[in-house]
């Protein structure tokens, strides 16, 4: 059984124009995934696809104006409100993407011995820090005084000491030297070695190839692949959906050249297949309606088109 | 024309020293790699060959000359984080003619849509918003471009998208490019040679 389902999962957001003009933007659609214990599943796709919505949907930590219709289930339940007051941070822990999410009044040392669970959070704190690669002293800093790398370095090791059983892990790496990314991925390896589930939300699919099971791609609030990382190789030929194969080509170390265009925005979001505008296999039939999540190959794909 | 640094170190108030006595040299069209730990202290030397700072020590030259201290500065820079790099109360269009007046060719060439023009900044995407800074950089042709992670929070089309459009501008206009980086593939793709800071 899974351990964290999402199902049909959508996300609407209330906004006022100008006036009292009021708008309703569609900004996830029907979107499906499940975490599974031991195992990592990468997020990838551009910004504004829907992937940090996501991460803020388990974790209920979406804005007032946010309305949701599907189901969310931690091991086998649904994930109500109440639920998920006593579930975060314990069992569900969340390395949010902005560094703005420290507390700024607070020493970073002693904002991550708060989020020990277990153990003595003292030498908990020292071990992570020395594994990172952050000075003994830096624990007595307030976060003003981090670099970008050293703040994105205390936000990995409140998740590492905080024991959850599902960690999501909401763009960890940016900004990261080389070493320590590997040791942050390294670490991600070990949560899921340990039965833990972790979700990876980057746009690094490089850094995802190296230690995901397998890789879910998002466009404009959807999923329109998950692939196992196997079919990531080549020209792509392995790979399912259009965008997907676009995304590996454009990648530096392959061919380096992009499609044109750009995801469409939410409000103006095309009627039949969200990708259509920009696909070279469109057809009539792609701007009718929008297609469905279907198996293929040992993974999914949103695209009537796909073999 | 050469951009040079000579001697250059620099710490933050009574801190201990950032780096010490780094030289680093450019030519015009030139696109050059700089990398180094994080925390090392490169983002702080960028701002300093921008003029965002002055050096404690050293100095930097364009063609054998101190630089200029009034109008445009000639080594313009573009950050990681461009919702931090816009004024969030001003429409694109604004923000955009801060460095002069619009170009279409420009405009189309890094794929900014003309109604883009009218939004918020909060309305765009990061790399909606990072297209409209490397616009407002090279706008106000500048003879060296600073990328500091430019692309860093963006996916992969988005990313080859924009290195695109800057290359071709570099190659017209003799711009020489230091690209801040941590993805090696990205690093070996696009630059001549790689300083270690």
């Amino acid at each position: 059984m899974s351990i964290l389902e999402v199902e049909n999962l959508s996300i609407s957001f209330q906004q006022y124009g100008s006036g009292l003009k009021r708008r309703t933007l569609d900004v996830m659609s029907n979107l499906s995934i499940a975490l599974e214990a031991g195992e990592i599943l990468a997020v990838v796709g551009s910004s504004g696809s829907g992937k940090s919505l996501l991460a803020h949907a388990i974790l209920g930590i979406l804005p007032d104006n946010a309305k949701t219709s599907g189901d969310i289930r931690y091991n086998g339940e649904v994930l109500t409100p109440e639920r998920l007051q006593s579930l975060r941070g314990k069992e569900i822990a969340l390395i949010p993407q902005s560094v703005n999410f420290l507390d700024p009044l607070m020493q970073v040392g002693k904002q991550v011995r708060q989020s020990a669970r277990k153990g003595d959070a003292i030498s908990r704190q020292k071990a992570v820090f020395e594994r990172y690669q952050l000075a003994p002293h830096v624990a007595k800093m307030y976060p003003f005084q981090l670099s970008g790398g050293m703040a994105r370095r205390t936000l990995l090791s409140t998740a590492a000491v905080s024991g959850a059983d599902v960690i999501i892990a909401d763009e960890p790496t940016p900004g990261l030297d080389e070493t320590v990314m590997k040791e942050a991925l390294e670490n991600f390896k070990e949560f899921a070695d340990e039965g833990r589930a972790v979700m990876l939300i980057t746009h690094d699919i490089e850094a995802a190839l190296t230690i995901a099971d397998k890789i879910a791609v998002f466009y404009a609030g959807t999923v329109v692949e998950i692939a196992p990382i196997e079919d990531f190789t080549g020209n792509g030929e392995k790979l399912r959906h259009p965008y997907t194969k676009a995304l590996w080509k454009a990648l530096p170390k392959n061919d380096f050249i992009p499609i044109p265009g750009a995801q469409p925005h939410l409000d103006d979001l095309p009627l039949g297949c969200l990708f259509a505008p920009r696909c070279p296999l469109m057809t009539e039939a792609c701007t009718k309606a929008r297609p469905e999540m279907r198996d293929l190959r040992g993974g999914k794909v949103r695209c009537i088109h796909a073999t | 024309m050469r951009l040079e640094a000579k001697g250059i170190s620099f710490k933050y108030g009574k801190n201990p020293w950032l780096f010490q006595d780094v030289d680093f040299e450019i030519e015009a069209g030139e696109v050059v790699g700089l990398t180094g730990v994080s925390g090392r202290g490169k983002t702080t030397f960028c701002r300093i060959l921008a003029g965002f700072e002055r050096p404690v020590e050293g100095e930097i030259t364009l063609g054998g000359k101190p630089l200029q201290q009034t109008g445009v500065h000639p080594v313009q820079m573009v950050l990681q984080h461009p919702e931090q790099a816009v004024n969030p109360r001003w429409k694109m269009q604004k923000v955009l003619q801060e460095s002069g007046p619009l170009d279409d060719a420009l405009r189309e060439r890094l794929g900014i849509e003309r109604t883009w023009l009218s939004r918020w900044p909060n309305e765009l995407s990061g790399g909606e918003l990072q297209r409209f800074c490397v616009a407002r950089a090279l706008a106000a042709n500048p003879k060296f471009l600073i990328a500091d992670e430019m692309t860093t929070m963006l996916d992969a089309i988005t990313q080859a998208q924009i290195w695109q459009a800057v290359l071709e501008a570099a190659k017209e206009r003799e711009m020489g490019i230091i690209v801040v980086s941590h993805e090696r593939n990205l690093i070996k793709r696009l630059c001549d040679r790689v300083v270690e800071l």
